[in-house]
């Protein structure tokens, strides 16, 4: 989990840095500062289990394992990315491995999650899907609509709501009228989760996990909420001014990364030099990534024409 | 291939259709409101329960969004679902999910994945159910690159057309017509019977002038071309498009290269409505230099649909309206 949290962290570092020397042609949302809440839930599923991202997905997509290649030239445009150029930071997909895809609409994946959760039902295979949406998307009718459809037919579909506290710029206060989103589960009828902390990996695997064993065992959907912070903006394109720089600052010493890192040196499971060499590792990973993007060719016009129907 | 036909409506092709299907796929299911023991809001699903049970026709709540996602994702993993829309009009409650998710993911996702996922429409005026109720919307469906969209008008080619949807693998949005559920018509009953999207029908071949339509307006159209080759001795082709997306461009132009005159007719607003978009199509083309006058166009009026019958009624194109454009046009020459 701390390799993936670290990827997560240099991957987005790194084009927040290309970004600004402008070879980023379009729009990307940043994970930075919420690395724990995507690996924790994300490590908690099984390897054939299914998610549905959203579009802040880039620590959704690297938390599944994505190929860090594909997913850099994807959001430089590149014929060799993930989606051949056509998707962007917020269409990054990797639908052989169960990730059906991030999603420029807010709320956009919620009815994708309960149909591929219909399909694990009537086929019976046992797999489940974790929903990701940020606090923005509950207050989109479509939550409200699959919470409900997915409640009666007791679908196999967590609803993993990541709460950054800000929808762009409006504070998630301002626009529910109770304290959290996971207090809605009991409208539904299903059980609702907090995590208080979700940048603490191992608080949100053990709450996801429970989560995990009571969809697959065929009682219906959870809502599981965690709390964590964007350290960055929302996109590139925002100038930040509706937060402070002391709650930034708060947030940033509440990297979750630095505590798994404590975690794991004070359990003696790994020593700081065996951090930090994962961290090299990454960051290597990172700039291999940067030079196959950088090496690969434009798409041709000709490729914009294909992949609009299935044969 | 049996050759057998039996008479039936348009309601029970549509049965056959989709139960056909189901028996020969599994991954084949229907899903929206009422379709289970209220077998369908217009009856298209009577007797399906009994046969496939709840699991693969599905009664859902009043939840459009959640229906229409729910239906696409089953689709992306292997499903291949129809929805049972109801009434056309209740589609804009399922617009985000066909027009920026079906039609995308595919090409967004650069070729990885399908949605063979079909919403069946019950489309246009005629039941004396009002403005909300009454809407032909295939342009809209039209616009967006992803999605087929297959607009019938015969009980056969509704069954041939709704079972090539289905074995599509991509969105279809499928319009059936309200006021046509109990029109009849001989259906082959061979299971074998599919007909191919993308491809145009002459229903009728004539010289004199060519009469462009689909879905509902067809069987206007062709009454008003019997009469008056038979009154008049005009010889009337009717192309029948079938499909608007994929469009059957080669008919439409061979077509217009032979009578040099041409009359559009659908039963949606005339304003932005796609037989403007055929009317381009020609203009555009080599068959332009063709044409002996004006394309026409005779569509319903830019007016939402009155309750009124009468008024409902004299709002889209009659079969006396029909044969008052073909003659304007017949007698230009």
């Amino acid at each position: 989990m701390h390799k993936l949290m670290l990827d997560i962290r240099n991957f987005d570092n790194k084009v927040n840095q290309m970004v600004k020397k402008g070879q980023v042609p379009g729009m990307t949302h940043f994970s930075v500062g919420e690395e724990a809440a995507n690996v924790g839930a994300i490590a908690a599923i099984g390897q054939q289990d299914f998610i549905t991202s959203n579009h802040r997905g880039h620590g959704q997509s690297i938390a599944m394992e994505i190929d860090l290649n594909g997913m850099m030239a994807e959001i430089m445009g590149k014929a060799t990315g993930t989606c051949k150029g056509k998707g962007g930071s917020m269409h990054i997909a990797d639908l052989d491995n169960g990730n059906l895809g991030a999603n420029g609409i807010v709320g956009g994946g919620m009815g994708m999650a309960i149909g591929a959760a219909l399909t694990q039902k009537m086929k019976n295979t046992g797999k489940i899907v974790l929903c990701c949406f940020g606090d923005g998307a509950c207050n989109e009718g479509t939550f409200h609509e699959t919470l409900n459809l997915a409640s009666i037919w007791k679908l196999p579909v967590i609803f993993y709501s990541i709460n950054n506290f800000y929808g762009i710029s409006t504070p998630i206060k301002n626009v529910i009228n109770v304290d959290y989103n996971y207090q809605r589960a009991s409208a539904y009828g299903i059980p609702g989760h907090f995590i208080e902390d979700g940048n603490d990996v191992v608080a949100v695997y053990e709450k996801v996990q429970e989560a995990v064993e009571y969809v697959r065992n065929g009682n219906g959907p959870v809502l599981v909420e965690s709390v964590t912070y964007r350290w960055f903006g929302h996109s590139t394109s925002d100038p930040g001014k509706y937060r402070t720089k002391e709650e930034v600052d708060s947030w940033k010493k509440k990297d979750p990364i630095l505590k798994f890192r404590s975690y794991l040196v004070d359990n003696n499971l790994a020593t700081e030099q065996e951090l930090d060499e994962l961290d090299v590792l990454s960051k290597t990973a990172v700039e291999d990534a940067v030079k196959f993007a950088l090496n690969s060719p434009e798409p041709s016009y000709e490729s914009a024409f294909e992949d609009i129907f299935a044969d | 291939m049996n050759n057998e036909t039996k008479l039936m409506s348009v309601r029970d092709a549509i049965i056959m259709a989709m139960s056909e299907e189901m028996r020969s796929d599994e991954n084949v299911f229907l899903m929206g409101e009422d379709v289970g023991i209220f077998g369908g809001d217009f009856g298209t699903s009577v007797g399906m329960l009994e046969e496939f049970g709840a699991e693969r026709i599905r009664d859902t709540p009043i939840s459009e969004n959640a229906i229409s996602g729910c239906a696409i994702g089953a689709a992306m993993t292997g499903m291949r679902p129809i929805v049972d829309v109801t009434f056309m009009d209740f589609v804009v409650y399922m617009m985000d999910n066909i027009v920026n998710q079906a039609a995308k993911t595919r090409y967004m996702f650069g070729g990885k994945g399908q949605v063979p996922v079909v919403f069946r429409c019950a489309a246009g005026s005629g039941v004396g159910s009002a403005a909300q109720h009454s809407q032909s919307l295939e342009s809209w469906f039209c616009h967006i690159p992803g999605l087929k969209v297959v607009a019938p008008g015969t009980p056969a080619d509704v069954k041939g057309l709704l079972k090539a949807s289905i074995r599509d693998n991509n969105p279809v949005i499928f319009l059936e017509y309200k006021a046509q559920y109990n029109m009849k018509g001989e259906v082959p009953l061979d299971p074998d019977f599919v007909l191919p999207l993308g491809k145009a029908d002459l229903k009728r071949e004539g010289k004199d002038v060519t009469v462009i339509t689909y879905g509902r307006m067809l069987d206007r159209v062709l009454q008003a071309a019997d009469q008056l080759r038979d009154a008049e001795g005009v010889s009337v082709e009717v192309v029948d498009l079938r499909t608007l997306i994929p469009l059957d461009k080669e008919t439409i132009l061979e077509s217009v290269k032979k009578t040099g005159r041409v009359l559009l007719v659908n039963d949606a607003h005339k304003t932005n409505g796609f037989i403007g978009e055929i009317s381009a199509v020609i203009s555009e083309s080599e068959a332009f230099d063709y044409l002996d006058g004006p394309i026409l166009r005779l569509a319903a009026e830019d007016i939402p649909v009155p309750y009124n019958q009468a008024l409902e009624t004299a709002m889209i194109p009659s079969v006396e309206r029909i044969k008052k454009y073909i003659l304007k046009l017949v007698n230009n020459r």
